[in-house]
């Protein structure tokens, strides 16, 4: 039995079991006391408070100095005050301060509106600063997929716990001392030349605009106003799950037709949907698995088990960074977005009769990694990219925003086709374990020549971190794992590595939940419940597709007929297959 | 690839002094000691190479150089200046001696000037407050030192 504390907050009675924090039994009677440096991610067991913002400080009876409540404990007895004029005075000096060395771009910054460091100067009514400070001045850092303004950090530290404990990079470090500290990669170098994976984790839970995304909105702008170009967009499953948030609805509402409405009245000749890439994606890497499954039963010594899932960006650059002598394990699909583009440049652009340099193809994408992606060299023809560029799902509610468009009130329209066809497998690819039940149903299929009972494969569903499940091909056991975080990522490979990993498929997604909880989506402020209610969502538009199984999608069935010949064609392996690099750092011995 | 180039001799003694410390993490700091004590400062490449052995991320290595003065990324100059910065150096116009010397050689604390030559340190309390503003050169100790000294001292050592 847990031991029960009384205490007193604010006048009131209240019994909390030992150990919980100020901050925690406080939420109990309804106080909120604001917080900056904490973060508390739900049930996806991340903690992060180092008591150094000291924003949530209270006044606990009897003791000299005002305490952080996120993390001081409660006692036996205890009587906290979390309003007094003290307290109320002490916050509004730590503010105060901390805006002293804080540029005033406000009104010009892409956090501005979803900032916690503004929310709660507003909430402590703060109107005039006593303060007067040096101002620090870094250079800002611009990567592919992320922009780095450190005048704008206030050492929350919450990137680095993001970074180095759950996603084990190791990427970000807290660097010099006092007034210069900062956060910053390795040697202060740009984010770029460190070992980031872009998996924009960082950029989910900085509560300032220190870390923002780049953003290809105004690009997007210019390009849709060309008459001369021709401008499609593809858009990733999580992406409906999510965007109606930004406009004030429940989290886990579908708003899929609404988004299509949107984007045409944006502007964009054919709105297509990445999923039906991700159907794709099934055949290639489903064909793989099952070719490499078929030679390890034959007993061939050089086939590698298990096969990885390649549709995770940020998943693909870990590997290449830090498990780079394992860079052949994971399947050499590439992923949907990338395998969207050439199918959208060399074959639908000839059935439009246009040519591919006049072709535009954007993505909206959950995702801070695909902006990198899309730049990769392998991925462009002649210097001309497949996906041009790719907008976050926070980017495209701003788009939306702009447009003056009235988000709620639009009416439900249709993908176009052929490249807006999809089935259920490919909805669900956007959410932990949906790329290996997709995978499954089709592989299943075509190993064992029989039509599968029920699609739902639900011992591969959840939010645990990692989970193992064991699916019968027909007498044949498949044993599959999931990994969802690149820290968990890293448990399953160190197994490998060591021969102790019994799988012969992994899904591995870099973000915690997958891409419903990917580095552009709208902040989930750490409540994992808004996550498990956008993957629900997408389950439930599974379950209403005519179609589940990704090798029953006529396009694409259409697609190989007239196009691609069979899965892992020469032609898919040129246009749909990629390779990796070892970019570890070498070290040269002279 | 990144590429980072070191003699071998030196990956050798880096690995032996990780090992001394059975390649544990927790143990960097002792590890870095013991590293500049060998090497005289921490390179980049002594920083990835601890790192590796110590299974660590390089950012978190060069975090805790950059957090402790002791520890120096650039090699020491010929003649190392070091200031003075405790209390009764620092009212009587340490600071301003220190200003002076980064002014005229123009490089900032913990640099090494071009040529080699010099580099300048701020020290806590050398126990000599009687002489305070105190410089070292060396191990030369120079006391009572105005803005005016600078350009003298420097000079000294300047043949
Ligand atoms: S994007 Fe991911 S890998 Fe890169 S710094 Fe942020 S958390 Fe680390
Ligand atoms: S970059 Fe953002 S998350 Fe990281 S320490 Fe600074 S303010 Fe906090
Ligand atoms: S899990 Fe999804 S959103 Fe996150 S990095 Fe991977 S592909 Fe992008
Ligand atoms: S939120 Fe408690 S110290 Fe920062």
């Amino acid at each position: 039995m847990e031991k029960m504390i009384k205490l007193t907050i604010d006048n009131k009675l209240v019994e909390v079991p030992e150990g919980t924090t100020i901050l925690d039994a406080a939420k109990q009677i309804g106080v909120e006391i604001p917080t900056l440096c904490y973060m508390h991610l739900g049930d996806m067991g991340i903690e992060h408070k180092p008591g150094g913002c000291r924003i949530c400080v209270v006044e606990v009876e009897g003791r000299r100095n005002l305490a952080p409540s996120c993390n001081s404990k409660c006692a036996e007895g205890m009587v906290v005050n979390t309003h007094n004029m003290r307290v109320l005075n002490a916050r509004k000096t730590v503010m105060e301060l901390m805006l002293s060395d804080h540029p005033f771009d406000c009104l010009v910054c892409a956090k501005s509106g979803n900032c916690d460091l503004q929310s709660i100067a507003i909430k402590l009514g703060v109107r005039e600063l006593h303060y007067k400070g040096e101002q620090s001045t870094y250079k800002v850092d611009y990567s592919p997929s992320i922009i780095r303004d450190m005048d704008k950090c206030i050492m929350c530290r919450r990137c680095e716990t993001m970074c180095n404990d759950i996603q084990t990079v190791g990427a970000l470090s807290a660097v010099n001392r006092g007034f210069e500290s900062v956060v910053a990669p390795a040697f202060e170098m740009d984010l770029e030349k460190s070992t980031c994976t872009y998996c924009g984790q960082c950029v989910a839970v900085c509560p300032t605009g220190a870390l923002t995304e780049k953003d290809h909105t105004n690009q997007l702008i210019r390009d849709l106003a060309d008459p001369k170009k021709t401008v499609v967009v593809q858009t990733a499953p999580a992406v409906r799950a999510a965007l109606g948030e930004e406009f004030g609805m429940e989290p886990g509402t579908l708003v899929t037709g609404k988004m299509v409405s949107a984007l045409r009245q944006l502007g964009f000749n054919s709105v297509f949907d990445t999923d039906f890439a991700a159907d794709l994606t099934i055949m290639e890497e489903g064909t793989e698995l099952l070719d490499r499954l078929k030679k390890h039963l034959e007993g061939d010594k050089d086939v590698k088990l298990p096969i990885l899932t390649s549709c995770c960006p940020a998943w693909v650059n870990f590997f290449e960074h830090h498990f780079p002598d394992m860079k052949d394990i994971p399947s050499t699909a590439r992923s949907p977005q990338q395998m969207f583009g050439p199918i959208a440049k060399n074959y639908l652009a000839k059935q439009m009769g246009i040519n591919r340099e006049d072709m535009i193809v954007v993505s909206i994408m959950p995702c801070l990694a695909k902006k990198y992606e899309c730049q990769r060299d392998e991925f462009k023809v002649d210097g001309d990219p497949d996906v041009n560029y790719s907008i976050s799902t926070r980017e495209l509610a701003n788009l939306i925003k702009q447009a003056n468009m009235d988000f709620l009130g639009l009416p439900e329209d249709e993908f176009d086709n052929p490249m807006g066809e999809s089935t259920g497998a490919g909805v669900i690819f956007g959410t932990t374990g949906g790329v290996i039940e997709a995978a499954a149903r089709t592989a299943y299929e075509v190993y064992t020549g029989k039509t599968l009972k029920t699609v739902d494969f639900k011992a591969l569903r959840g939010m645990e971190g990692i989970r193992s499940a064991t699916v019968d091909f027909d007498g044949l056991p498949i044993n599959i794992g999931i990994a969802h975080g690149l820290g968990n990522a890293r448990k399953l490979l160190e197994d490998i590595r060591d021969g102790k990993s019994q799988y012969h498929a992994i899904e591995i997604m870099a973000c915690p939940g997958g891409c419903i909880g990917g580095g552009g989506q709208p902040l989930h402020h750490g409540d994992s419940s808004i996550l498990k209610k956008r993957a629900a969502a997408l389950y439930r538009e599974d379950e209403g597709k005519a179609i589940r199984k990704s090798h029953e999608n006529p396009y694409i069935i259409k697609l190989y007929e007239e196009f691609l010949g069979k899965p892992c064609s020469e032609l898919s392996h040129k246009l749909l297959h990629t390779h990796y690099f070892d970019k570890s750092t070498d070290i040269e011995i002279e | 690839m990144a590429k980072i180039k070191l003699a071998k001799s030196k990956v050798d003694k880096l690995v032996e002094i990780c090992k001394s410390f059975d390649n544990e993490g927790s143990e960097l700091i002792n590890v870095l000691h013991k590293a500049q004590q060998t090497f005289g400062y921490l390179p980049a490449e002594v920083q990835e190479i601890i790192a590796r052995e110590l299974n660590v991320s390089v950012a978190h290595v060069y975090g805790v150089v950059t957090f402790y003065s002791f520890f120096s990324m650039v090699p020491k100059g010929e003649f190392p200046i070091s200031i003075c910065m405790g209390t009764a150096c620092y009212v009587r116009g340490g600071e301003k001696v220190l200003e002076e010397f980064k002014r005229q050689l123009n490089v900032p604390v913990g640099e090494t000037t071009d040529d080699g030559k010099f580099s300048i340190s701020c020290l806590r309390c050398v126990g000599a407050c009687g002489l305070a503003p105190v410089v070292t050169v060396g191990e030369r100790v120079y006391g009572r030192v105005s803005v005016g000294d600078v350009a003298d001292i420097i000079k000294e050592y300047q043949q």
